[in-house]
């Protein structure tokens, strides 16, 4: 297994994650106090996160929720999926196409009403097949799902139309909040203003822009959960203010990350007060053209601008100043899915001659009467990494003559000039969450398939790729699809210039105890286990 | 004594007693005796405009360059100022930098200011209707400071080097235009305005002619402030990622990359780019005042 890049990068994945952190497993956990953490955003769109794509959502009140299924909170890097309001993982009948999911029968919502299965068929349905006037950005993840019926009041069964091994992750989402189906049926809207879930914590107060707070909640059905009697999540959209925060002792952790360099700063100034936990993060950034514009409807044009960009020779050097690390293809490095480095550098972009490949570039470009292009790149004025990745490129296409200024925008106007189908390429990042290889490769689909995408093209080439690795339950041929779909969005129609993926950083006060680094800043969010050791 | 022919502004002068026109090089000794701070202040921008004009030839690498192989690293004989978190040689983005903030602060400051010289002069010359209404919409666009209404202007247009120019220039409109005013109403009502009147001359050379040469001394040192002034606005503008947008090597935008994140390790990326704004702003200040005392006749004999 370790002769494949996969391999090693999972087994680095792993190595990190177990050499990073805090284990704490073998220390008694000490209860009560309130933790104090710093949320990088100036507060969230809604609070309604089966409509939301932020973490601000998530590192806001998932505290306050709980969800069907979810990542292992011990081991959120791992496969490994258990039960948050089911009983027990279940076997799957019907070919793999039926999954009956048992509902522990001892849980309340924060209002004091009993969760039923009524409840968590309500939210499913409005995740999977969004009502009119909601939206539902993963709803794509659940194309497999038939129909969804809760036979009594504490089961629920969801009927695939196939059987796919991207089912059980993508039902594992953290912005998959169970809600109260008498909530919904009141105002479908009421989650987006306000909080009422079974999750470890009771919401208590959210001052706009500034804070949301929440005190332990002695009726959740883990039994000696949460550690917390509470916690605090305070908004700061500079990550200066968060920095100085956590090395003020005002705060003791963020949960999404810092580069490198406050790392080093952190731990220059606080020594072994600060712990550092590190991981692979399901994040990729990558650079979408608008095939609408010229020439970028042209795949030499395309092909072109990913074969400039020198991967292997800037990824270590980008990653001490950038929260950017790996080299890889659409899948996650860490899965054991993703290509070996032989088969990645097959592809347009990834080859490991970077002269040559600059070379072809040119050829390219000049076979296509675009010798001196020049254009625009949309990108978002977020520093990590949007900016380094900006910077980065903008130097690496002029290594081939090509001209780029830069177009950046706060996220608002940023999404709006992408939606508007007003940028010629754009810089973009895909983030998701628990691994799901085969599912989170949608992002690459067309529009008419993923919402997501915002290169205005159209392929059912691509999407009869998708469907057929959706359906292929064998391994090997999984792997191979998978390989056949990066080879074709990377290389042959360069829908998507794919650039590198990203590190997840979190340094902390070493207090802190109970937490688990994932791959994912959106996964492990619910606090239950966290503890401070003072 | 003969007295000459009145020159085309209506003044006479007494043809015996005309000073003997000097030489540069006699001005110029005369300029730095009587105002030694405002010949420095010369220097210094004369100093950051050649650096700009010949940041071609000045700077030692290419100001955009990634070179991961110098990444911060501290000012040496290889990098005389250092190099930024992505290797980019400092001295060279200063100096290109120095172009940007030229570019926009006199652009900013020739646009703005000989809009506010037209509209001022025209408001008071036409009087009545036209100056009350010019006046009431000056007075609109007055009452948003200066780098509040540039944000709105980004805002709206976005971000870029002209839009820049576009949202410093606006707000410099009607603060020139109302001093100028003030100066061009005293002017409207001397009598060789009214002789010019008289005579049949048009509204636009009255103005250009009579009106403008008399407005020029606090038009001049109204323009050299506002170079300073749309010079800080753009740092400002691209401090808070408004401004130009990288990789264009811009002092402002220099500051916002590295100076929070690599102040304590790396701090000559914030110093150097921000010494650059601060000297030639100080330069340009110091150059406003002395001509403000060579021009006003009552601070000239001081």
């Amino acid at each position: 297994m370790l002769r494949t890049f996969g391999g090693w990068a999972a087994l680095a994945a792993v190595l990190m994650v177990a050499l990073a952190g805090p284990a704490s497993t073998d220390e008694a956990p000490k209860r009560g106090g309130t933790l104090t953490y710093m949320i990088p955003a100036d507060g969230p769109p809604s609070f309604d996160a089966q409509r939301e794509e932020t973490y601000a959502t998530i590192h806001s009140a998932a505290p306050y929720y709980s969800t069907l299924i979810r990542a292992n909170p011990m081991e959120p890097g791992s496969p490994d999926l258990v039960c948050d309001l089911c009983t027990e993982m279940p076997k799957p009948t019907d070919d793999g196409k039926t999954w009956a999911f048992k509902l522990r029968q001892n849980v309340k919502f924060a209002d004091g009403q009993p969760l039923t299965s009524a409840d968590v068929l309500a939210s499913w349905k409005k995740i999977i097949w969004p009502p009119e006037g909601t939206v539902s950005p993963r709803a794509s993840n659940f194309v497999m799902v038939d129909s969804v019926d809760a036979p009594d009041a504490y089961t629920v069964v969801f009927h695939l139309k196939f059987a796919t091994d991207a089912f059980l992750p993508a039902l594992a989402d953290p912005y998959a909040w169970i809600y109260s189906k008498a909530k919904l049926d009141q105002d479908i809207h009421w989650y987006e203003k306000n909080i009422d879930g079974t999750g470890p914590f009771k919401f208590v107060k959210y001052e706009t822009g500034q804070s949301i707070e929440g005190v332990r909640n002695p009726d959740y059905f883990r039994t000696g959960l949460p550690y917390l009697d509470g916690i605090k999540g305070i908004f700061a959209d500079k990550q200066v203010t968060r920095v100085e925060a956590i090395k003020s002792d005002q705060a003791a952790i963020e949960f999404r990350g810092f580069p490198p360099t406050v790392r080093d700063e952190l731990k220059a100034a606080l020594g072994d007060k600060i712990d550092v936990q590190t991981s692979d993060w399901n994040c990729g950034g990558l650079i979408t053209p608008n095939h609408k514009r010229k020439p970028f409807d042209d795949p030499r044009v395309r092909r072109a601008l990913t074969l400039a960009i020198d991967r292997w020779g800037s990824a270590a050097d980008l990653s001490k100043i950038a929260i950017v690390h790996t080299v890889g293809g659409l899948t996650y490095p860490g899965s054991p899915l993703a290509p070996t480095k032989d088969e990645l550098q097959q592809i347009a972009g990834f080859w490991p001659d970077i002269e040559k490949s600059r070379a072809e570039a040119k050829r390219l470009l000049k076979e296509a009467g675009q010798e001196n292009l020049s254009f625009t790149l949309l990108n978002r004025s977020t520093d990590q990494p949007y900016k380094y990745y900006g910077i980065w490129v903008v130097d690496q296409w002029s290594k081939i003559g090509v001209k780029v200024t830069q177009r950046v925008l706060p996220t608002g106007p940023w999404f709006a000039a992408m939606r508007a189908e007003d940028f010629d390429m754009t810089v973009e990042g895909n983030c998701q969450n628990v691994v799901n290889p085969l599912a989170d490769v949608g992002k690459y689909l067309p529009h008419a398939i993923s919402e997501g995408n915002y290169g205005n093209f159209d392929d059912q080439h691509e999407i009869d790729l998708y469907n057929a690795m959706l359906r292929e339950l064998d391994k090997t041929k999984q792997k191979q699809k998978l390989l056949e779909f990066n080879k074709y969005v990377l290389d042959d129609q360069a829908h998507g210039i794919f650039l590198l993926w990203w590190q997840r950083i979190v340094p902390y006060r070493a207090y802190v105890k109970g937490w688990k680094i994932g791959p994912s800043h959106y996964v492990n969010q619910d606090l239950a286990t966290v503890w401070l050791d003072k | 004594m003969t007295i000459a022919a009145p020159t085309p502004t209506g003044t006479a002068v007494f043809a015996d007693d005309r000073i003997p026109p000097r030489g540069v090089v006699a001005s110029t000794i005369r300029f730095v005796r009587r105002q030694p701070v405002g010949s420095i202040g010369i220097v210094l921008v004369a100093l950051f405009g050649f650096a700009g004009l010949f940041a071609d030839f000045l700077a030692p690498y290419n100001p955009t360059a990634n070179d991961f192989t110098a990444m911060t690293e501290a000012p040496s004989w290889a990098h005389w100022l250092g190099t930024d978190q992505l290797g980019r040689d400092i001295l060279s983005r200063i100096l290109f930098g120095a172009r940007t903030a030229f570019v926009v602060g006199l652009t900013s400051a020739l646009v703005g200011g000989f809009s506010g010289l037209v509209l001022g002069v025209g408001s008071a010359y036409f009087g009545g209707r036209i100056d009350l209404v010019l006046q009431r919409l000056l007075d609109i666009l007055m009452s948003f400071p200066l780098i509040i209404m540039a944000l709105a202007v980004v805002s709206i247009f976005g971000t870029g080097v002209h839009n820049v120019i576009a949202a410093i220039t606006i707000p410099l409109i009607p603060r020139c235009a109302r001093v100028v005013r003030s100066s061009a109403l005293a002017i409207r009502e001397v009598p060789y305005v009214d002789a010019a009147r008289a005579l049949g001359f048009s509204h636009s050379r009255i103005i250009l002619a009579h009106m403008v040469p008399n407005v020029v001394a606090p038009f001049l040192i109204m323009l050299t402030s506002f170079v300073g002034q749309a010079i800080l606005a753009e740092a400002s503008l691209s401090y808070l990622g408004l401004g130009v947008q990288e990789p264009v090597a811009a002092w402002g935008l220099m500051l916002q990359g590295g100076a929070e994140e690599y102040a304590s390790t790396a701090p000559w990326i914030a110093v150097f780019p921000g010494l650059a704004i601060m000297l030639t702003v100080f330069g340009i200040n110091l150059f406003g005042d002395a001509l403000r005392d060579v021009l006003d006749p009552k601070l000239r004999e001081r």
